[in-house]
């Protein structure tokens, strides 16, 4: 049955309207600072006595090693390497993120399925399929994307991790040199970000301003998503309600 | 960087040809093919043949899953669509762009059978594969259940398997009842499958060298227009192909 928590066609064997959490996403190209971002929210929301978890791409119990073998292999096309990343998706989303919204967790995504649209976007101009493989996702309360431009993050990821083979998508062939490849490919995975932060209206945050800045900014569009659904906060005494159970 | 548009739902533009075969296990689909395989390398085409059968990388992954039994019918699915993909991909496009006839035993309606069985949404896994090449010819051995199981159960492979037998769906303790009723269940698929993407259906209750009569002409019709590109070793391998070859004409 087509159900509005899901992107497309959605998992016809599992009905998500009792998903009481909140489910938020956190995009951004390869570098721009999102796993520290999301540590720091996840403490942030701990503190306050909301159930977090985290969830990111690739780390699904099924898929993670066989995508490492399949990258070391490189002999991936368009669609095994969309694909593998859909199924490993599909694993984290049925046996942690489900669950978990349905225990009422807030889940702090790294990386939605809007990081694979964009990967397959760049690969095959064709932004129709990748879109109906993903139809069982469940759509997020919150997109934050973390935007950057590709000059800054070139220097950032040369002074940090260096540039790999993947995030310069050099499967593209698409310079003579990871530095070339990776400006190129990054600037186009940015640019079908840009295209999407309007089509899904993602809050779109500056990831070149100081990190407590980007930090505050997230905490700003995440808090309203917290109010709006948790009637029990700090403020109401514990021991009315436990009266109030005791009554009824 | 665009390459030609190849989908489901059109037919390719590839010198080639796609010829695939589907039907449930025991319905003698992979007899027909091995034999209309005989018969084109006879005729001196350059034929090419694939299964529906999973790579290493997949394999690995699908035992992972089966042992911690995390495996759902989406994870399973896709996980077969990614085999498919590197499949397309690696063994059925080269050929196909090479002008030859490329025979598939079992093609994407297997997945749109099993899976929707299985319980995904039939118009996800359809979308799922719509990168699949669309075949020329497609070939549905429709059979019984009973003549099926008999032919399984009396035949060398009485080992029915524990996923083609739906055991994971919890329908029956007993496997051979699960098989009959998971099979049962993709039959019906197969079904609506059949008229959806005009698969030619067989009687597959008919003899074998009765059923390959018919394929044999159904195929040398459609091969009328096809200019194959004949290799060197065309007539060597007609030649040497000849001593092991009971049933070809």
């Amino acid at each position: 049955m087509a159900n509005e928590r899901y992107f497309g066609d959605g998992l016809t064997y599992l009905n998500p309207s009792d998903l009481k959490g909140k489910l938020i996403a956190i995009e951004g190209t390869d570098g721009v600072g999102r796993s520290t971002h999301i540590e720091m929210l996840q403490e942030w929301l701990e503190v306050q006595g909301y159930g977090v978890i985290t969830t990111g791409w690739t780390r699904s119990n099924l898929m993670s090693k066989t995508i490492e073998v399949a990258k070391k292999g490189n002999i991936l096309d368009r669609w095994s390497f969309s694909l593998l990343y859909a199924t490993d998706f599909a694993d984290r989303l049925e046996h942690q993120i489900i669950p978990a919204l349905r225990s009422g967790f807030i889940v702090l995504a790294d990386r939605y399925i809007y990081t694979a649209f964009a990967r397959d976007v760049v690969r095959s101009g064709d932004p129709k399929w990748i879109r109906d493989v993903f139809g069982f996702a469940i759509v997020p309360d919150l997109v934050c994307y973390l935007r950057i431009d590709v000059e800054t993050l070139a220097l950032r990821v040369i002074e940090t991790q260096g540039m790999n083979y993947w995030e310069s998508g050099m499967d593209l062939r698409l310079g003579n040199d990871l530095y070339d490849s990776f400006k190129k490919y990054q600037a186009s995975l940015i640019n079908e970000f840009d295209k999407m932060a309007e089509e899904f209206a993602f809050e779109v945050v500056d990831a070149r301003k100081p990190p407590e800045e980007i930090q505050e900014e997230l905490r700003a569009k995440i808090l309203p998503l917290l109010n709006s659904n948790k009637p029990d906060t700090l403020s109401q005494p514990t021991g009315q309600r436990s009266s109030a159970s005791s009554t009824a | 960087m665009t390459p030609p548009v190849l989908t489901l739902d059109q037919p390719h533009p590839l010198p080639g040809k796609l010829i695939i075969v589907e039907g449930i296990d025991g319905s003698g689909k992979s007899t027909q093919l091995l034999l209309l395989k005989k018969w084109l390398e006879s005729k001196g085409y350059n034929v090419f043949f694939t299964e529906w059968n999973s790579s290493e990388l997949v394999r690995e992954t699908t035992r992972r899953g089966k042992k911690s039994k995390t495996l759902t019918p989406t994870t399973f699915s896709l996980l077969h669509a990614t085999d498919f993909a590197s499949r397309l991909y690696h063994h059925l496009l080269p050929p196909l762009k090479a002008g030859m006839i490329v025979l598939a035993d079992r093609y994407v309606y297997t997945a749109f059978a099993r899976d929707t069985v299985r319980g995904v949404s039939p118009a996800w896994v359809r979308k799922l594969y719509n990168f699949a090449i669309r075949p020329d010819m497609g070939f549905y051995f429709k059979v019984p259940i009973d003549v099926a199981m008999g032919r399984l159960l009396g035949g060398t492979r009485a080992q029915v398997k524990y996923y083609e037998a739906g055991m994971d769906m919890g329908l029956s303790q007993d496997i051979t009842e699960s098989f009959r009723m998971f099979q049962s269940r993709i039959l019906a698929e197969y079904d609506k499958i059949v008229s959806e993407y005009g698969l030619i259906t067989m009687d597959a209750t008919k003899d074998i060298e009765e059923q390959q009569n018919e394929m044999r002409q159904l195929v040398s019709s459609a091969l009328a227009n096809y200019k194959p590109k004949r290799g060197t070793h065309g007539k060597r391998t007609l030649f040497w192909r000849r001593f092991d070859l009971p049933k070809s004409e």
